[in-house]
């Protein structure tokens, strides 16, 4: 038993944390995050160089890390600055291509940080909610897209993107690469409520080669990458976390009501006290998701869908508790904490929230049904 | 980050399995597990198993007959003895009173109380809350006064756990009120039956008799069992109190209870109710969190650290977890957990249960378990520690 990192993440923690505290200050950060194209290509390709999206593949991949230790690491570090910059699509798309095999090239420059890749795997939705299938059939000399997909971050910005796409009469999806360029593909960008860009994107009848479909029936690998993800964001909501506290323990101990510094106030302690001891729970739940990563897949799935839970249910918890603790001051944008408080919000709306997962979990742990109990006494 | 067991403590563990498959006696794990009231006799019995094996006083040094352990080894221990439904040790002497001897006592006090908290000759109670002093302990009345080679003491203690079976009782009495309050505080040894100490049931709200008043009239005690200096009790009492918090996230005793939940559940087909299951995912989450926040606080130890306010966070996040699991199987039985049925509970009752086997232990363990929050310092006052200590604030 041993729960602190390996020397040399922890080598890796300092580094970026020594980066983000010298040179992402929030100004920046945001002037980035709410700007044209939402996040800073300088700063991108600052953190390709220190070796950060190396640090999201394993050696086969042309990367130096990729096990569940080394995201979290990365991803609780981005998390402390909230970092906006393309992590999460690089590390779900380049684990699809690094699963699928046979593009070691591409992953190189990815690694490097020349080539942006996104993962459009969110099923685009319309005004009644309805998603948008993407479908891929036979077309001249290689395959024709048609649907949509949505919420694709970074979408704009992105050079080639990861698709899911199924086969007529395909049980599961397919994986296809994309290039962001191809005729009949439209980006329809935003911005995001904490920071960064999207995009809706439309396939109409988009031709690609027979080349593109990378993995034929790919939910394995689909799976494999989502739970990557979802482990990354519950470290990155464990890093934010950290911050909201510090900063608000921080504001408990200066400001001044009633003649005393409002921590003395023993009602706003303790609950300061109860976000104390979620955090570290949360911190077990990234923790069990991170050793389990590399293990069977239903344990894996179990672990990452009990860290989100812990984390979308936790983080709401820190955020809304943050904001109230700092009073009017945690209403305004000039602050850095509710940046903070806004991104672990926002956290629990992506790959599913904090229900989702709870009854993602119960479902992944009912295991061989036993046929129907008795009814309720 | 490796959270594996070496390949040693694995095979201390199958060590432990081994002799708990061997040595708990299977009356008494029935009774454990289906949340029977335990009797004097059965405790005393699993308490000479433990002491035979050399097993019982986890804490103490091998000096004294403890078994050598690291935090690692006792907390597989606890773990594995509460997965396999052993009665919990009554702490009192064991895991209270002797490392108090230990570091604090005379040698005489040692070679005599010692051996005798091991083998069972005493039974220990705690004297530590008055009406007045619970969570405020310091501010404790009972008051000694000394005459020659006695003290006389006069006042009240509540709360006392099992004192109906109590031969001794360890207490904090005020034998000054000069200066500091906790400065006028000394720790005795007071023999249950002297003349002048009367034990009066407190029937909790389960209907229970678990817990007692102490009233003292008059009670001569020998100077010679006050352990350490006149008036440095407060010293004493709070080193007891560090022992009195070990094995604070009780991992194994949730584990074991939410395994007999999930089989109920499942019997009873509420698992198919997604509310309900719900509910029984996200306590399973907190529980798996709670392991390893529990093994993180252990390695913590293990590698030198001092177990301050985190154990606060153990006992905050271990009892609310517990006490919401009692809460599932109290709801798993519907209607069901209505009916009282105490003598359900009664050790060797065999007749017919109105409903589900479990019902008449599901709403009693709910109510009784309601004291975990309380007991052992409130987890408000958990909260507190955590503001100091931790936040700083």
């Amino acid at each position: 038993m041993d729960f602190n990192h390996t020397e040399d993440r922890q080598m890796l923690a300092d580094t970026l944390n020594r980066y983000l505290a010298d040179r992402y200050p929030i100004e920046r950060r945001n002037d980035a995050a709410f700007g044209p194209i939402g996040y800073s290509a300088g700063t991108w390709s600052d953190l390709a160089e220190l070796g950060v999206i190396g640090a999201l593949f394993d050696e086969a991949s042309g990367g130096f890390g990729g096990q569940g230790f080394d995201l979290m690491v990365v991803f609780e570090a981005l998390g402390r600055a909230l970092v906006v910059e393309p992590f999460l699509g690089t590390l779900m798309a380049g684990r699809v291509l690094a699963g699928a095999g046979g593009r070691q090239d591409l992953l190189a420059r990815v690694i490097a940080g020349e080539v942006l890749i996104a993962f459009a795997h969110e099923d685009a939705r319309d005004a009644d909610g309805l998603a948008s299938v993407l479908t891929a059939t036979p077309g001249d000399a290689g395959w024709s897209l048609t649907g949509a997909k949505g919420v694709v971050l970074h979408a704009g910005a992105a050079d080639l993107l990861v698709v899911p796409a199924v086969l007529p009469g395909a049980a599961e999806p397919s994986l296809f690469l994309v290039p962001a360029d191809a005729a009949g593909l439209t980006v329809r960008g935003y911005s995001l409520v904490d920071g960064g860009r999207a995009a809706e994107v439309g396939f109409d009848r988009v031709s690609v080669g027979p080349d593109a479909l990378i993995a034929r029936e790919g939910a394995a690998l689909i799976a494999g990458a989502t739970a990557a993800g979802l482990l990354a964001l519950s470290a990155e909501a464990l890093g934010a976390m950290e911050t909201a506290r510090a900063a608000t323990v921080d504001y408990l101990q200066t400001r001044v009501q009633f003649g005393a510094p409002i921590g003395r106030f023993q009602a706003l302690q303790h609950r300061m006290a109860t976000v104390l001891l979620e955090i570290e729970q949360a911190r077990s739940a990234v923790i069990n998701a991170a050793a389990a990563l590399e293990g069977p897949a239903l344990a894996r799935d179990r672990a990452a869908s009990a860290a989100k839970y812990t984390v979308g249910r936790t983080g709401a918890l820190v955020a809304e508790e943050a904001i109230q603790l700092h009073g009017g001051i945690g209403m305004t944008w000039e602050l850095p904490l509710p940046h903070f408080a806004k991104r672990l919000i926002m956290i629990d709306q992506q790959l599913g929230d904090e229900d989702h997962h709870l009854a993602r979990y119960a479902r992944l742990g009912q295991g061989p049904v036993e046929g129907p109990g008795p009814d309720r006494p | 980050m490796d959270l594996s067991y070496t390949a040693e403590q694995t095979a201390f563990r199958e060590q432990v399995r081994a002799f708990l498959k061997a040595e708990l006696p299977a009356d008494l794990a029935e009774a454990v597990r289906t949340g029977r009231h335990l009797q004097k006799a059965d405790h005393e019995r699993w308490h000479a198993v433990l002491n035979a094996r050399g097993w019982l006083a986890t804490h103490w040094p091998v000096a004294w007959g403890g078994p050598g352990w690291d935090v690692v080894q006792r907390s597989i221990f606890e773990d594995e003895a509460a997965l396999a439904h052993a009665p919990r040790i009554v702490p009192f002497g064991v895991n209270m009173l002797g490392p108090v001897l230990i570091k604090y006592g005379s040698e005489a006090q040692k070679q005599y109380w010692l051996p005798r908290i091991l083998d069972g000759s005493d039974w220990w109670s705690q004297g530590y809350s008055e009406p007045g002093a619970g969570s405020d302990l310091a501010n404790v009345q009972t008051r000694a006064v000394r005459e020659g080679d006695h003290y006389v003491v006069n006042g009240q203690k509540t709360w006392t756990t099992l004192g109906q079976w109590g031969t001794m009782i360890f207490c904090l009495v005020r034998t000054s009120t000069e200066g500091k309050r906790q400065e006028g505080i000394s720790f005795l040894l007071i023999d249950m039956t002297s003349p002048g100490v009367e034990v009066r049931p407190i029937i909790t709200l389960d209907g229970a008799h678990e817990v007692n008043e102490v009233f003292f009239t008059d009670v001569r005690v020998p100077v010679a069992n006050r352990v350490g200096e006149e008036n440095r009790g407060w010293t004493y009492a709070k080193y007891l109190l560090t022992y009195e918090r070990t094995n604070i996230a009780g991992v194994g005793a949730s584990v074991a209870a939410f395994e007999r939940l999930a089989t109920v559940a499942r019997r009873l087909g509420m698992v198919n109710d997604p509310l309900f299951a719900a509910r029984m995912a996200r306590i399973e989450i907190d529980l798996e969190n709670m392991k390893t926040t529990n093994l993180r606080v252990i390695a913590a130890v293990a590698g030198g650290g001092a177990p301050g306010a985190e154990s606060s966070m153990l006992k905050i996040k271990g009892t609310e977890i517990r006490q919401e699991i009692t809460g599932l199987l109290r709801r798993a039985l519907g209607p069901y957990a209505q009916p009282y049925q105490p003598e359900a509970l009664e050790p060797g009752w065999n007749g017919e249960p109105v409903g589900p086997p479990e019902g008449a232990a599901a709403a009693s363990s709910y109510f009784n378990n309601r004291k975990l929050s309380i007991f052992g310092g409130s987890n408000e006052i958990q909260k507190n520690i955590i503001s100091k200590a931790i936040l700083g604030l």
